[in-house]
Parts: C-alpha cells; structure tokens; sequence
C-alpha cells in the first residue's frame, strides 16, 4: 500500500472557524415570572406510556443495508405505529452521490 | 456505506421532523486519495474547508442543483494512514460530505472518494443514546407490561429533548390553547425566551412545564421582546400540541366570535 513512508498515527484537528451549535451556550431571558397549573398538561418525562410513544422519538442507529425509508417502515410495523418519520438526510448523503462515484462505495 | 444516528419520529412527533432536518451534523467519514500527497499539504488544503464553503449538490441530490453556502464547523481527529484519511466532521444541515471529500480531492489534485461514513450527531442526538434496531425488536416482544414499559422509556424520548439547540420561548398557561387553535403569539403570552432569536428564525413555543406546543416563526429578535409590552412576536407555524390539553381562557368578544380567536385577546384572560 505504501513504500517506505511511515503511517502516521496520532491524532490531527485543524482550527474551528466557529462553534457549532452544541458547543454554543444557550442562555435564557425572563420576562416575568410566572407559575404554571400543575392541574393541567404534564411534564414530558411523566406522560402516560401510550402518550410517551405517541410524542416520542427514538434515536436509532441506522445499519448500512436498508434505506432510511425501510428502517422507518420496519420499526413502524414492530411497534404497530400508524405513522413514523425520520429526521435527517442521511439516505440522501448515502444514495446522492453514489451514482457518481466508483464501485469503490459499495464496499 | 453510511450509518449511524437516525432520529425518528413517532406519530404525532412526526410534526417536528422540520426541526431535524435544521439541525447541524457531525459525521466520521473515511476518505480515500487517489494517490499519496504530503501530509503537510493534505491539512493544508483540508483546513481550506473549514469555515464557510461552497457547494453543489451531486447529481442525484434532494435539492435544486445549485451552487450554496454551508459552514464546515470543525475537522478533526484525523489520522492519516497513505491514501486513506479518518476525520470528524462537524457541519450545518444540507452539507454533502461525499460532495465535500471529492472537491478536498479536486483541490489536491490527485482525487479522491468517501469510502465510508458514520453520523455521529444530529443536533442534539449523539451516539450516547443511540438504540439499534435490535432494541426496538425488543421491546415490541417484551413479555411482561412491566417489561415493556421500562424498556420503551429507555428507548423512546419525549420529542421535546429534540429542541435543546433550538430558540424556545416558554408561554403563559393561559396562552397554551389559543396557540394549540392556530392563534400567533403575542408579548404579553410571553415568560421567558432564549437569546439570539432574529426575524424569521424558526422558534419553538414550550410551556413552563417543559412540553412543546407549536413550532413558530419569530416576528421579532430576542432584544425586541424582552422591550416591547405588545405586539406579536411569533407567528404559528405548526401546532403539535392537541387542543384542550389546556383550558380555554380567551374571551369572545361577541357571540358569533366564539370560534374566532382575534389576535389582542392571544395574551390570555389572566
């Protein structure tokens, strides 16, 4: 693969030009205080289980056979969901440019 | 071939899956050159992508096909082995990775391809609370009620923890259900707002308990509410909370207006 040249190993990072938004603070400004009704609405972690999966998501990690669509449609018939959708382009990123590119990205 | 963090959303969820798609992305992405260049050089032309750049989509893209600007965030952890390069990437949604390791290899001038990529993050989502498919198989054929329902609140999450970078402002109770009814927001429905909001930024209405009610597009900038006593200051976008969930506190101003929501009354009856 390589002659002579020695493979290097440690770890390089190139400056950051800006922070990304999950390195940012977000701070918060009040305007008035106020309280909230405890006898209506509910805090999201204390939903019903029926409630919790009608307003839920989960964070799945994709495998790399099926498209995003496929991945969707199978966790909706495991869980008898009427309807699911997943957030993100990441079928685009892997179907956009394959077309164009080598063989090299089927393996 | 590409894996890795897949938000998805669950039924009524599915009305923020917009929210997703804004969100920025960090991928780890192998690269492979078309022949050996100096190491000096490859960071040197790598480093020419950070910051803002300009990209085209690939042929078979989601979008119109024309020149745009994204930011690349960051690059690094990489590790350099010849003609194959492991790096960490750190970019605005719509960023074409692939796109973005054949223009690297353009510049270089020996070419070069995306062997393999990985998300690690979408927005607040990271690889720490990733579940596989496995898992959610799982829970579908857990045995027991008491099973099932520890395992489901282990997986799936509320669809609020997908705002944590996202301009919120917390409404008054007595706003809740006009907003839930299609009602803009206005300032006196307003407790507490993050900062940084601009015109037309995409916002997120949230009770103080912390649930999510509509997504909204912001009329004004954060400095502006905190000043203003009246006005609107958000525009309805799309309503994910169901209607009644809170009571009703607005006031018809006549009979035949009962279903009406006039825009001055938004602030509630409180």
């Amino acid at each position: 693969m390589k002659d002579g040249e020695e493979a290097t190993n440690q770890e390089l990072s190139l400056v950051p030009r800006e922070k990304a938004p999950w390195e940012r603070e977000q701070s918060i400004l009040d305007k008035i205080q106020e309280e909230t009704d405890p006898s209506f609405g509910c805090i999201p972690e204390k939903r019903s289980l029926d409630q919790h999966v009608r307003f839920g998501l989960i964070n799945l990690d994709k495998p790399s056979g099926p498209s995003s669509h496929e991945v969707v449609a199978w966790v909706e018939k495991m869980l008898g969901l009427k309807h699911a959708g997943h957030g993100g382009t990441l079928e685009a990123c892997l179907q956009a440019g394959e077309t164009q590119w080598s063989p090299a990205c089927y393996h | 071939m590409v894996t890795g963090v897949l938000p998805l959303a669950l039924e009524d969820a599915t009305k923020i899956i917009q929210v997703f798609l804004l969100t920025g992305k960090e991928y780890v992405c192998l690269m492979t050159l078309h022949d050996s260049v100096p190491t000096t050089k490859l960071l040197s032309i790598m480093e020419e992508f950070v910051g803002e750049i300009y990209q085209k989509p690939p042929l078979r893209a989601a979008v119109k096909r024309e020149v745009r600007k994204r930011r690349v965030y960051y690059i690094k952890d990489i590790e350099i082995d010849d003609r194959l390069v492991l790096f960490r990437v750190g970019c605005q949604a719509g960023t074409y990775i692939r796109k973005l390791v054949s223009d690297i290899g353009e510049v270089l001038g020996v070419g070069a391809h995306m062997r393999e990529l990985r998300r690690t993050r979408a927005g607040p989502f990271t690889e720490e609370t990733i579940h596989n498919l496995y898992d959610v198989l799982e829970m579908s054929q857990a045995e027991s009620q008491e099973k099932k329902e520890e395992i489901t609140r282990k997986i799936i999450q509320p669809m609020e923890s997908a705002f944590l970078y996202v301009q919120k402002i917390f409404i008054r109770d007595s706003a809740v259900n006009a907003i839930c009814h299609g009602a803009d927001l206005a300032i006196p429905g307003i407790l507490k707002l993050t900062d940084g909001i601009k015109v037309k930024s995409t916002v997120a209405l949230f009770t103080l308990k912390g649930e999510l009610v509509a997504l909204a597009r912001a009329l004004m900038t954060s400095d502006d509410i905190m000043n203003k006593e009246k006005g609107l200051a958000a525009k309805t976008v799309r309503v994910v909370m169901p209607v009644d969930t809170y009571p009703r506190m607005w006031k018809a101003k006549s009979s035949h207006s009962s279903q009406s929501l006039p825009q001055e009354q938004v602030q509630g009856a409180t």
